[in-house]
């Protein structure tokens, strides 16, 4: 490995509006043939720094040195020039084009030759790394491994000598990850810098050479793998040892809320995304449900919610709390639910896209799931006014007003609002996913708080968290997703980390099984 | 009489084919230009007060020089449709305005120019004429091969056009295979469906956009100048255009943003909308009065709906409109 | 693969940054400086075209506008029904449904009105066919409007082309009706309708309103108010907004997306029924294929413009036709065509679209050492 560095940052500060300081004087060096592992929570700056070096954002000061030059990198096509490519977490793909014409998108002819040439280069390039991409394929019917190959192939066919990976096993199984740090390591060896933007710290340790860390905007160090431990870089990423000192009180009177038994959804292409789900969810507990993003976990909190049709020989069934009757929420929609009387409250992950109206303030956005309340043909807006009141003062939500359109106020206090509005309709059952994403620890032991608050007022909980730690410290029982399936349910007061990241990776062939001794 | 109404077809058809063909190229690079209708407006009476110009300037019409008299207002003509593109480009892409708005307002400006000098270019230069009956230029734009007429059908349905008709089918063809075949083209369309990969694949956006919309408005002016020049033999007269600038939007929906099918689409298009004067001689038996003329005009817009309806149901990917059309694309946008 | 540096040597002077923070005073300061700018530009082009000096200009076009009684009553009568048929496409626009057909149905709702005061008008008593044409004209345009709705709502088509194409459709049925109607065969001409009893007539007798453009005035104004509040305070109206902001979010609500497409669309369409009531049963009393004269587009940018605010449409309209009809004057003054009043149009509508890149961006220069540094 030679000393050189390939890549400077020198001073890098970029704010987004004049409210978000996305990198705030970022100082470091990403030296030939090594993989650097970029190491930060959601929202620490990572991508945001990335970005600038392939051109898609552009610093408001200071320099950026490839080879110890400084460059100005406009556009992605001058990071192409400087050997810079890119993967983003969203394919950049045209999906009516072949791969080829992908590969071929924004290439000089002349370099490049035909179709016929590129689909030879293509193939030469899948041969040596073992790749398998055909060349012909249309990107609409590729699926997301084969997408997220050929956009490293096409890096790869432009000559890209420093490689920037984000987030790249996110979307993976297991095997398909083996086969890409495999890959990554190739490339190493042929002189090639790899950057790895990550927050999942068994990769870091796995493929990394050396690990920068990026803290709320601010770079914190650059250790070299070898000598880090889960420890030290965990110590790093959150700023202080973290000791998650999360409440988790021990209510007795558990009662069945929801049981589901055989759920099975597709996702939007079709495929498979929940094979055979069954669990129950109790009054009075916290849920946890684990697994590595697109595991299902979206399929499940939406299916319940009545947002995704399920397949045949589902169940969901709602036991009402007065009652005990047995409510069938599979096939009716959202409306539907609301009147059958079912209190469901959810806070879902897209909080401005799906959770609530951006351009709408804090008054009008509490009544986004109760405006249809009351009599004649308008709005009470009373009422939600009141109640944007009650949430600002309450949870401290810091805004100029509870007119200001919700999108100007920062993550933390936005989710404020959304989780605000969700538990003031007195739910029976409320889900959450990822509901601390990008918030800051303070905000976040607010929501831990709330939630618990919540579970000892008799409400099932079930959030879905992506941090083993605060799953293990925060929830009653965690059931673990794994491609789709459940591959069991392990009480958050026993289980070990390591016990939960195996479920994670690794199917179980009676996947089913284990969840009936645990549920006593 | 079939081969009469084949060549009258396909006279009407080449304005359609030069705003579609101008249109799909546009339209490609994700800008919805509704603003086709004025920028034919403006490219035909751009190049009407060229040869006004030239005429007048003239001491006698017998001494019209040919070069000249097809190229000044060839050349006025593009300059006048490249700056009502060059207007909308700079609104759309670097003012990031709504595409719709200023599609519309472009229209109204251009169908407004164009019936404004139209109507007062005579008073406005205080030349000593009646009218603009530019029969001089007219002449040259359509003078045809001389031996066309004496070839019979085939001469008269494929011979017997002014240049610009057989300008307009390669225009159609090149950008045809442009499309299809050009790393350009492959680039201009990656622009249309998804601007931020194309960005990414280092294909600037704002430079495709601004040169597909400006050459697209160009070519599109052309079927104004030729409506005007060749099909009314230089007799401008006010809304003569019609909606033939609509007809052509409808035409690039009918061919699935294919230009090669729009040299097709345009002659069907055109027969549809003459098919009235000769459906007495056709079918002596069917009494077609005004009102049925009116009902036949319908059909080039109903067979639009029908293809735009069965095409969004059928959810081919390859025949829908280009996914990021009518939307700006701004790369910092999060 | 060579790096080359020349590339990316090239250090840009300013970049483009979007901005949310920007007060609601200095928005409105942009949009108006952009009118003036606008409006000077106008000034140097009439003064190209016509020699006159500018403030002669100015005043001419004011005494076009609202030079004399009559004047003032058409203009207002010209505002309320370009401000009519900008009501009708606002709520469809809210909803991110890109309605630009309300040429088409404003058309449709004139022929209902038109083939109830012809067929009905002396059979059944003049105020059962006024409330005949009324309800027929509403129901025209809902369906007509709702057309492309439903293939919106269920296969997703596209409603910009879709709703264009209706237009034409429309024009030429109604072409197809002006001829089997005519009033002499083969004229093309529809005579005013009901010249003897007023049938179905829209207006106030000649004694009470002399311009006879009361009537239509007042229900614009009450509609503009009844639009504001539909939008802004009712139940409806918020689920428009939501759906118009994201259609993740309107699911998650629980709002049924097809129904509120649907169902916006037929209200849309009807307020343009509404409006082709007005111009066929409240003004003209006859119709022509050119009766929505343009307004189904000038309405698009009245609405954009007023960003859907039925308030603001108020203005917007005002200017667009106080500034067209002073055009107009202009022309007939100078012996200049008509048309020249759409350039106006087009050249304000410019501006103000214009103007709205400096509120929603600001350019920021790029820091000088780096250009410098090149």
């Amino acid at each position: 490995m030679e000393n050189k560095a390939a890549v400077s940052f020198r001073h890098i500060t970029k704010a987004f509006g004049s409210k978000v300081v996305a990198n705030k004087d970022v100082s470091m060096d990403i030296m030939r043939g090594e993989i650097l592992a970029l190491l930060g929570e959601n929202g620490s700056g990572k991508t945001t720094l990335m970005n600038m070096l392939s051109g898609i954002y552009h610093q408001d000061s200071g320099q950026i040195l490839v080879d110890g030059e400084e460059v100005h990198i406009n556009s992605p096509k001058d990071a192409y020039a400087l050997g810079i490519g890119m993967i983003h977490q969203h394919f950049k793909l045209v999906d009516v084009f072949t791969a080829t014409e992908n590969v071929a998108l924004g290439m000089d002819k002349k370099q490049t030759g035909g179709a016929k040439e590129i689909a030879k280069a293509i193939t030469e390039i899948c041969d040596r790394y073992g790749f398998d991409v055909d060349p012909k394929k249309k990107v609409y019917n590729m699926t997301v491994s084969q997408k997220q190959t050929l956009e490293i192939v096409k890096a790869l066919y432009r000559g890209a000598n420093i490689l920037i990976l984000d987030e790249p096993t996110a979307v993976l199984t297991p095997q398909e990850t083996d086969k890409l740090f495999a890959v990554l390591r190739n490339m190493k060896a042929d002189g090639k810098s790899i950057i790895i933007i990550t927050h999942k710290l068994n990769e870091v340790l796995a493929i990394s050479d050396r690990v920068s860390i990026l803290r709320k905007g601010e770079y914190i160090d650059t250790v070299k793998t070898a000598e880090a431990t889960v420890q030290s870089l965990t110590d790093m990423m959150v700023g202080q040892k973290v000791e998650l000192d999360i409440e988790r009180p021990e209510i007795e009177d558990k009662q069945l809320r929801l049981s589901i038994s055989h759920l099975t959804c597709l996702d939007k292409y079709g495929v498979t995304a929940l094979d055979d789900v069954s669990f129950d969810a109790f009054g009075g507990e916290i849920l946890g449900i684990a697994g590595i993003s697109g595991s299902g976990q979206k399929q499940l909190l939406e299916s319940i919610a009545g947002l995704q049709k399920a397949e045949s020989g589902s169940s969901i069934e709602y036991i009402k709390p007065e009652s005990g009757a047995r409510d069938q929420l599979i096939g009716k929609s959202v409306s539907e639910i609301k009147k059958m009387g079912v209190a469901l409250s959810f806070v879902p992950e897209d909080r401005l896209g799906m959770g609530l109206v951006g351009t709408m303030g804090m008054s009008d956005n509490m009544m986004l799931r109760s405006y249809e309340k009351g009599h004649g043909m308008f709005t009470d807006r009373k009422t939600p006014r009141n109640l944007a009141e009650k949430v600002k003062e309450e949870l401290e939500v810091v805004t100029p007003g509870i007119s200001t359109p919700v999108r100007k106020l920062s993550g933390g206090n936005v989710q404020k609002v959304l989780v605000g509005r969700e538990i003031a309709s007195n739910p029976t059952v409320l889900m959450a996913a990822y509901a601390v994403r990008g918030l800051d620890i303070n905000t976040s032991y607010t929501i831990y708080h709330l939630l618990n608050e919540q579970k000892k007022k008799g409400v099932a909980v079930i959030y879905v968290g992506e941090d083993l730690d605060v799953l293990l410290a925060l929830c009653d029982r965690i059931a673990v997703l794994c491609g789709g399936k459940l591959n069991g349910i392990v009480d958050g007061r026993t289980a070990t980390k390591e016990e939960v990241g195996l479920l994670m990776t690794n199917l179980k062939e009676d996947g089913q099984e284990g969840q009936k001794n645990d549920n006593d | 009489m079939i081969v009469s109404f084949i060549h009258r077809a396909v006279m009407q058809g080449i304005p359609l084919l030069f705003g579609a063909t101008g249109e799909i190229i546009t339209e490609k690079s994700g800008n919805l230009n509704l603003g086709i209708p004025g920028v034919m407006y403006v490219g035909g009476i751009s190049g009407v007060i060229g040869a006004f110009m030239y005429e007048n300037s003239l001491p006698d019409k017998s001494m019209a020089n040919p070069f000249l008299a097809i190229m000044i207002p060839l050349l006025c003509c593009l300059l006048g449709s490249f700056l009502m593109g060059l207007i909308y480009s700079f609104l759309t892409t670097t003012l990031r305005a709504n595409q719709n708005v200023t599609g519309l307002a472009i229209t109204t400006f251009g169908v407004g120019l164009g019936n404004f000098f139209g109507g007062s270019l005579i008073k406005i230069v205080g030349a000593d004429v009646p009218s603009i009956t530019l029969s001089t230029t007219s002449k040259f734009f359509s003078a045809t091969l001389p031996f066309a007429k004496d070839l019979g059908w085939f001469g008269e349905i494929f011979l017997n056009y002014g240049f610009l008709a057989y300008l307009a089918v390669i225009i159609a063809i090149v950008a045809s295979i442009y499309l299809k075949r050009t790393r350009s083209g492959l680039n201009l369309r990656a622009v249309g469906e998804n601007p931020a990969t194309a960005d990414a694949a280092g294909v600037n956006v704002s430079r495709y956009k601004y040169l597909s919309t400006c050459i697209g408005s160009m070519i599109a002016g052309l079927g104004g100048l030729y409506y005007v020049m060749d099909y009314v033999s230089g007799v401008w007269s006010n809304d003569g255009f019609g909606d033939r600038g609509w007809l052509a939007i409808a035409l690039v929906i009918f061919t699935v943003w294919k230009p090669n099918f729009a040299i097709i689409g345009s002659i069907l298009f055109g027969g549809l909308y003459i098919v009235h004067n000769y459906l007495n001689q056709f079918f002596p038996f069917i009494p077609v009065d005004m009102g049925t003329q009116e009902l036949i005009k319908m059909a080039p817009y109903v067979v639009t709906v029908l293809v735009l309806i069965f095409n969004s149901m059928r959810n081919k990917r390859e025949n829908q409109p280009p996914e990021a059309l009518g939307l700006s694309y701004f790369r910092e946008d999060r | 693969m060579t790096t080359t540096k020349d590339a990316s040597s090239r250090g840009k002077l300013f970049h483009i940054v979007k901005r949310t923070d920007l007060p609601v005073w200095k928005s409105w300061l942009i949009r108006i400086a952009a009118i003036v700018f606008s409006l000077i530009v106008c000034a140097i082009i009439i003064v190209a075209v016509t020699g006159d000096n500018p403030i002669q200009v100015y005043a001419t076009m004011v005494k076009g506008a609202v030079g004399s009684t009559r004047r003032f009553w058409v203009l207002l009568q010209e505002i309320a029904m370009l401000l009519c048929v900008s009501l009708a496409v606002t709520p469809a626009f809210k909803m991110r449904f890109w309605n630009i057909g309300a040429e088409g149905q404003v058309l449709i709702g004139g022929l209902g009105a038109t083939a109830i005061m012809l067929k009905l008008g002396h059979t059944l008593p003049a105020p059962v066919v006024l409330i005949l044409v009324i309800v027929t004209s509403i129901l025209c345009g809902a369906i007509w409007g709702v057309i492309p709705a439903i293939f919106k709502a269920f296969w997703n088509t596209n409603e910009t082309l879709f709703t264009l194409m209706m237009n034409y459709i429309a024009i030429q049925i109604v072409s197809y009706f002006t001829y089997i109607w005519s009033s002499n065969k083969g004229n093309n001409v529809i005579n005013t309708i009901n010249t003897d009893n007023h049938a179905g007539w829209f207006t106030l007798p000649q004694s009470v309103d002399k311009y006879g453009y009361l009537l239509n005035i007042l229900l614009v104004a009450v509609l503009t108010v009844l639009l504001y509040f539909y939008l802004n305070r009712s139940k409806q109206g918020y689920e428009i907004a939501v759906v118009g902001e994201s259609i993740n979010t309107a699911k998650y609500a629980g709002i049924n997306v097809k129904k509120v497409i649907i169902r916006t669309m037929l209200i849309s369409g009807a307020l343009c029924g509404v409006a082709g009531m007005l111009l066929v049963s409240g003004t003209d009393h006859t119709i022509t294929p050119n009766t929505a004269g343009g307004r189904g587009f000038t309405a698009i940018m009245v609405s954009w413009l007023a960003k859907f605010n039925p308030l603001f449409m108020v203005l917007t309209s005002l200017l667009l036709v106080f500034m067209s009809r002073g055009a107009i004057e202009i022309s007939t003054v100078f012996g200049l065509n008509t048309s020249f009043s759409d350039i106006i149009t087009g050249i304000i509508i410019f501006f103000i679209i214009g103007s709205e890149f400096f509120i929603n961006y600001s350019i920021k220069r790029t820091h000088a050492k780096e250009v410098e540094a090149k």
